[in-house]
Order: structure tokens, then C-alpha cells, then sequence
């Protein structure tokens, strides 16, 4: 029993996994398929429950319902040790008594394994910090310490590796330099990353499939493209990147589109983008996807008219305007700035329009705010 | 130039206490300890002739009394070791909200006196206490055999009233330990057993040989135990040293006690502290 679980292989199954503390549900019914060699990121804003998950999935917390299957083998019950799973924790946790060597040398120790030396050494190499093998954690900055416990994990070469927030202590810089390193050392050591982070530009940047989480619960799952183009929810809209949602209701069917009244004027999408459930819904579209015209010239595609220019504000390599439409609603464009100067003042009158086929379609009954709060955690980001 | 004066004048104090009550009275001791009596003088008039040899003959004399005493010490510290470590680690780890509470409790006894605490023993042990007729009827000891005056009573009682000097410095050292260094333990394939002796055994280790040389100096050195707990047979060489001075007034040979007593603990701690040192401390 102990050998068949820390030899298992195979894709990650949570099913209905559920953890309750008292009567708060931390976790709930939680169901979700990882496969074997991808890069997953779990994305949620804090305390939506993606450290719980990771914990359960570790052995570290019981689960309060459901089961956890790595292949074939039920490992909700396993201890810790005795799963093949490894995890960088957020605080690395790295051991303060031990050098950087026996630190990445300790699980390799425990499972007896032969040619420590060369193994400890070879993802020293790997991640570019050889040279500290004889110094003590404390002696690290952040970064070092966090390649560290990355070397520490893999080192074991596990069936899974559990990341929690691992690049959160560090600076913006150093992040985006890790987010990079991160994803190469997963391809070239080929092991199932599950990666959780409240950030959903480096979920974007490094994972193959992301799972955004809202209190406890899926919220959505897919490709970082799939989520951004496609989301299905009013929250994963808003917590990936920025989008407009307008109020509209769809008043009929054209081949494979759809048509949408937005306060009278009509705009198609395409029939598969539409996660509405009855006739009311929010057409949504990003902001980097309108184009901005002046009245008399030509456009193409969905079009909205009556649009007044009320705020420019030039960024560098785009220029973000805030454009008011007749029923009162601010709608952001951003224009990338590819011929020099901003070509819209002020108090413009302007039309907007986009193809149909970058607009998606939410369910009517939708909060149009969720997710698009700003958490604390973020404030000291950017 | 003030400025670089006020850490001295800072430590003023500290120094005029040390040379008023430990100088002095070593050299006072050390004096002392040479001495030989005045011949035809009183009791207690002693006179200064280096006679070296008053080491020698007080070691020889109550070498069985030094080697209880440390022998004493060192299972009074064993004892209070297993004792305390797994009370400081649940109180560190598993208390929550009632660990301070706790730690009030463990230094609770300071608030009466040790003497008093040492007599209560001496009731608990004896034959109308509940120790001795609950072994007794279980059969754990015979009829006749009783606890108070016994080798047993002198080191449970050093084992209690040195426990609190074991146990406060290990809750400070455990209780420093990241528990998410143990979860990484356990992550790496460590299960319980090994996690505490790779990861919680050795960070605790400073608390580990503050506690054990907290609780085995003063055991080493104590008399008060043996005094109230024991017999003639289970004498220390406190005891010796307390009736060599107050009762015999034999102040030579106490005070050549008390400086062998000082050297061989100093010399037991040295080595003690070298070899924890070679262990992997933090
Ligand atoms: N041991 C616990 N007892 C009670 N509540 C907890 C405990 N651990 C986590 N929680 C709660 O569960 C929720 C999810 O926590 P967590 O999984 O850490 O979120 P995240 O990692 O997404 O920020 C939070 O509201 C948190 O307060
Ligand atoms: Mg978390």
C-alpha cells in the first residue's frame, strides 16, 4: 500500500472535495481533472480557498468530503510522506540547520536513494546556484532561497509538484525573470506543476490550463487564451484582464450568430461565445478590442454610435480612453499607439466598433462588479 | 567622547555587584581553602599556611558524596528532559490559545517557596500519602518498603524543582521553530519519528543544552533535596559542605569542597557544550 502510492503515476482527480472549518466551507465540492505533464495554475483572489485545496492535495489537511486520485491510486487517506508530491512552499520553509545541499539532499536521504551527490548537484546546476551548496538558508536573499526550495522539490523528481504563491515574497522584477525560469525548468523536467497564485497575469504567462477559483468553487477552467476570449462568467471577465459588459437582450438568430440589442442598436456575436441562459444577457467585449472612429469614417463589423470622448489618458504604448455612450455607461478602449500621437481629444463624438467575433455573451442576471474589486495584495504590485 | 563612554559607565553597575558578591568572595574562598587550624586555638580560628593538600584530603574523604552528587544531577536532568520536552513542545505547538495560560502554570510553583515545595514531597512520598498505599495495593512495591529517605525521593525531588529551568528554555526554542518546516519534513518523505529527529530535535537543540545546564549546575551544587528527602546514605556534597561550614565550622575543607564542586562542573560543562556544539546548531 505504502510503495503503491508513492510509486503512483498518472493525471491528478479531485472529486467533490469539499473542507469545512466549522460552518465555513473553505473548499467546496470541488471536482477537477489535472493531466499528467501540464502546467496548471489554480487562480483565485485571497481566501478563495486555493491553499486548502493545495494542502488537501499534499496531505496536509484532511479533506472534509470527496477524494483525491493520483492515476489510479486513492490517495485521500495518504500520509504526507507517503505521497509522491512535493510542494515549494510560499515561505519556502526551507531547514535553518541544514545546508543548501542537505536541504535539497533531505527527501532524496529519507527514500534512500543512491547517487545523492550527483543528483543534489545536478539541480544545483539547474538552477543556476552551485556555488551556495555549503551555506546555511539564512544566508540567501529571497531568490536564491525560492530556487532553492524549487531544487529541494524537484530534486525528487515527484509525480506532482505543488507550487503555493512561490514567486509572492519576491519583487516585480525578480518575478517576471522567475515566472520565465519556472516554466522552462517544467518543461525540461517534464513533471505535472500545479502552480496557485492570485495573480492572473503570471498564471497567464506560464500555465497551460488555469482554474480560476471564487469562494471555495471552479469558477471556470481552460487555456489562458480560452478564459480571456471566452469567459463564461461575469467574474472571470473581470478578474482576467478588463472587459466592457452592456446590458442587452438578444433578439434573434443569423446562421451561427446571434443577434444582441444593446439599448437599440444591434451587434452580432457568434452562437458558441453566448453562455446566456434566456434572452437577457451582457455582451462583453476587452477593452484592446474596440476601435475607435471619428463620425464620418467608414467601419466594419459590430458598431455602436453616440459615443463622447471623456477622458484620454497616454500610457506609452497604448493610449486608454473613456468613452461615454448615450445611456450613460463609460465604456475603456485601449488603442495601441502604433502611429505616434493620440488622434482623439476630449469631448470628441466618436463611434465604436469590433468583430463580432471577439464579443462574448454572459447570462443576463449577472453582477457585472464581481471580481473586478481590488484586492490588498495587489495594491503592492504594479 | 561621551558617547563612547555611556555603554562603560552601563555596565558600571553591573561589574561593582559582580566584584562585591562573586570576586570577593572567591578570593575570600580560595583563602580560605589553604588554611589550616591554629593549634590550641578556638573552634573556628584557622590560620593561612598554603596547605594544598586540603583538596586532596576533602576529595579523598567524600569522594562517594561527589560522585552521588553528579550522579544525582545527571538523572534529575535525564528525567526533567523527558519530562519537559514533551510539555514545552505542546505547549508550544498544540496549546492555542491556552499556551500562555500554561506557561504560567509551569513557572506557577516560584510563588511559594522551595523549601515548602520540598516538605509537601516529603508528605506525598510518605506513608499517609496517596503514592505509597496506591503502589502498594497494586503491587508495585512491597509492604515494607517505603518512599521518603530513599535515593528515589532526593532525585524525584531535584527532577521537580528543576523543571520549570528545563522547561522554560525549551518552550522559548521550540516554540521559534516554523511548524512549516515540519510540514516540509513530513512533505519530504520524513514521517514522524524522523522528522523529529532531523528537523525538530535539532532546531530545538539550543533549548536542549540551556535547559540541561539550567537544570544540572544547580543539581550538581544542591543540598536542600537531599536534606529534606533523603537519608545518610543518599548525602550530597551540599550536604557535606553545609555541615563542614555550619556545623563542624571545618571552613577549609568546605571551601576546598566548593572549588572542586566549581571546577569539576566547569569542567563537565566545557566538554558538554563542545561536544552539542558539534551537532548541527542553528
Ligand atoms: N485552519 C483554518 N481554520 C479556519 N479557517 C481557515 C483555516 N484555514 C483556512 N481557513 C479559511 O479558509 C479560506 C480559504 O483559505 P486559503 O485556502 O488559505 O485561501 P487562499 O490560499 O486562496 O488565499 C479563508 O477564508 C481562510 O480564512
Ligand atoms: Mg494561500
Amino acid at each position: 500500500m505504502v510503495k503503491a502510492s508513492i510509486e503512483a503515476r498518472g493525471d491528478l482527480r479531485l472529486t467533490r472535495l469539499t473542507k469545512s472549518y466549522g460552518d465555513f466551507t473553505a473548499v467546496d465540492d470541488l471536482s477537477l481533472t489535472i493531466p499528467k505533464g501540464s502546467f496548471f495554475a489554480l487562480l483565485g483572489p485571497s481566501g478563495c480557498g486555493k491553499t486548502t485545496t493545495l494542502r488537501m492535495i499534499a496531505g496536509l489537511e484532511e479533506p472534509t468530503a470527496g477524494s483525491i486520485h493520483l492515476g489510479e491510486t486513492d490517495i485521500t487517506t495518504t500520509k504526507p510522506y507517503q505521497r509522491p508530491i512535493n510542494t515549494v512552499f510560499q515561505n519556502y520553509a526551507l531547514f535553518p540547520h541544514l545546508t543548501i545541499f542537505e536541504n535539497i539532499a533531505f527527501g532524496l536521504r529519507r527514500r534512500g536513494q543512491k547517487d545523492v551527490k550527483e543528483a543534489v548537484d545536478k539541480v544545483l546546476n539547474l538552477v543556476e546556484l552551485p556555488h551556495l551548496a555549503e551555506r546555511k538558508p539564512t544566508q540567501l536573499s529571497g531568490g536564491q532561497q525560492q530556487r532553492i526550495a524549487l531544487a529541494r522539490a524537484i530534486v525528487n523528481r515527484p509525480a506532482l509538484l505543488l507550487l503555493d504563491e512561490p514567486l509572492g515574497a519576491l519583487d516585480l522584477k525578480l518575478r517576471r525573470q522567475m515566472q520565465i525560469e519556472l516554466k522552462w525548468i517544467q518543461k525540461e523536467v517534464g513533471l505535472t506543476f500545479v502552480h496557485v497564485t492570485h495573480d492572473q497575469e503570471e498564471a497567464m504567462t506560464m500555465a497551460d490550463t488555469i482554474a480560476v477559483m471564487n469562494e471555495g468553487q471552479i469558477e471556470q477552467m481552460g487555456s489562458p487564451a480560452e478564459l480571456y476570449d471566452n469567459p463564461e462568467t461575469a467574474y472571470v471577465a473581470n478578474f482576467l484582464g478588463q472587459s466592457n459588459l452592456i446590458k442587452g437582450t438578444i433578439s434573434g438568430n443569423d446562421g451561427d450568430s446571434l443577434i444582441v440589442d444593446l439599448y437599440g442598436q444591434k451587434i452580432a456575436l457568434p452562437k458558441n461565445r453566448s453562455h446566456a441562459i434566456d434572452n437577457s444577457t451582457y455582451a462583453g467585449i476587452r477593452p484592446e478590442k474596440f476601435r475607435i472612429s471619428l463620425l464620418e469614417t467608414p467601419v466594419h463589423g459590430n458598431v455602436l454610435t453616440g459615443g463622447r470622448i471623456e477622458d484620454v489618458s497616454y500610457i506609452g504604448v497604448s493610449t486608454q480612453y473613456q468613452v461615454e455612450m448615450p445611456w450613460g455607461q463609460e465604456l475603456m478602449v485601449f488603442e495601441q499607439n502604433d502611429d505616434g500621437v493620440a488622434p482623439f481629444n476630449k469631448g470628441d463624438a466618436v463611434n465604436i466598433s469590433w468583430a463580432p467575433t471577439f464579443t462574448f455573451a454572459l447570462r443576463g442576471d449577472e453582477d457585472v462588479t464581481a471580481g473586478s474589486e481590488v484586492e490588498p495584495e495587489d495594491l503592492d504590485e504594479e | 567622547m561621551g558617547k563612547i563612554r555611556t555603554p562603560y559607565l552601563l555596565l558600571l553597575p553591573g561589574f561593582g555587584f559582580l566584584f562585591t558578591f562573586f570576586i570577593l568572595p572567591i578570593i575570600n574562598l580560595a583563602q580560605t581553602s589553604t588554611q589550616t587550624r591554629v593549634s590550641g586555638g578556638d573552634t573556628g580560628q584557622y590560620e593561612q599556611t598554603l596547605r594544598f593538600t586540603n583538596y586532596l584530603d576533602a576529595f579523598v574523604e567524600n569522594k562517594e558524596q561527589f560522585g552521588r552528587s553528579f550522579l544525582y544531577a545527571i538523572i534529575a536532568t535525564v528525567l526533567a528532559l523527558a519530562i519537559a520536552y514533551p510539555l514545552a513542545y505542546a505547549i508550544a505547538f498544540k496549546a492555542g490559545k491556552y499556551k500562555n495560560l500554561l506557561l504560567v502554570l509551569v513557572v506557577a510553583p516560584f510563588f511559594t517557596s522551595f523549601l515548602l515545595r520540598t516538605i509537601a514531597w516529603k508528605q506525598i512520598l510518605g506513608e499517609e500519602g496517596f503514592v505509597v498505599p496506591t503502589l502498594r495495593s497494586l503491587g508495585i512495591i512491597s509492604e515494607s518498603t517505603t518512599l521518603t529517605s530513599t535515593s528515589f525521593a532526593v532525585v524525584m525531588g531535584m527532577t521537580y524543582n528543576f523543571l520549570p529551568f528545563m522547561t522554560l528554555p525549551l518552550f522559548a526554542s521550540i516554540d521559534r521553530i516554523d511548524p512549516r518546516t515540519l510540514e516540509a519534513s513530513g512533505d519530504l518523505y520524513a514521517n514522524g519519528l524522523t522528522t523529529f529527529r532531523r528537523v525538530t530535535l535539532p532546531l530545538s537543540m539550543p533549548g536542549v543544552v540551556a535547559g540541561t545546564l539550567l537544570t544540572f549546575i544547580p543539581a550538581a551544587g544542591d543540598y536542600v533535596n537531599a536534606a529534606i528527602l533523603g537519608n545518610p546514605n543518599t548525602k550530597m556534597l551540599g550536604n557535606v559542605i553545609e555541615s563542614r561550614y555550619f556545623k563542624i565550622v571545618d571552613y577549609p575543607t568546605a571551601a576546598a569542597l566548593s572549588f572542586t564542586l566549581m571546577a569539576a562542573i566547569l569542567i563537565l560543562v566545557t566538554l558538554y557544550i563542545r561536544k552539542a556544539g558539534t551537532e548541527e546548531l542553528v
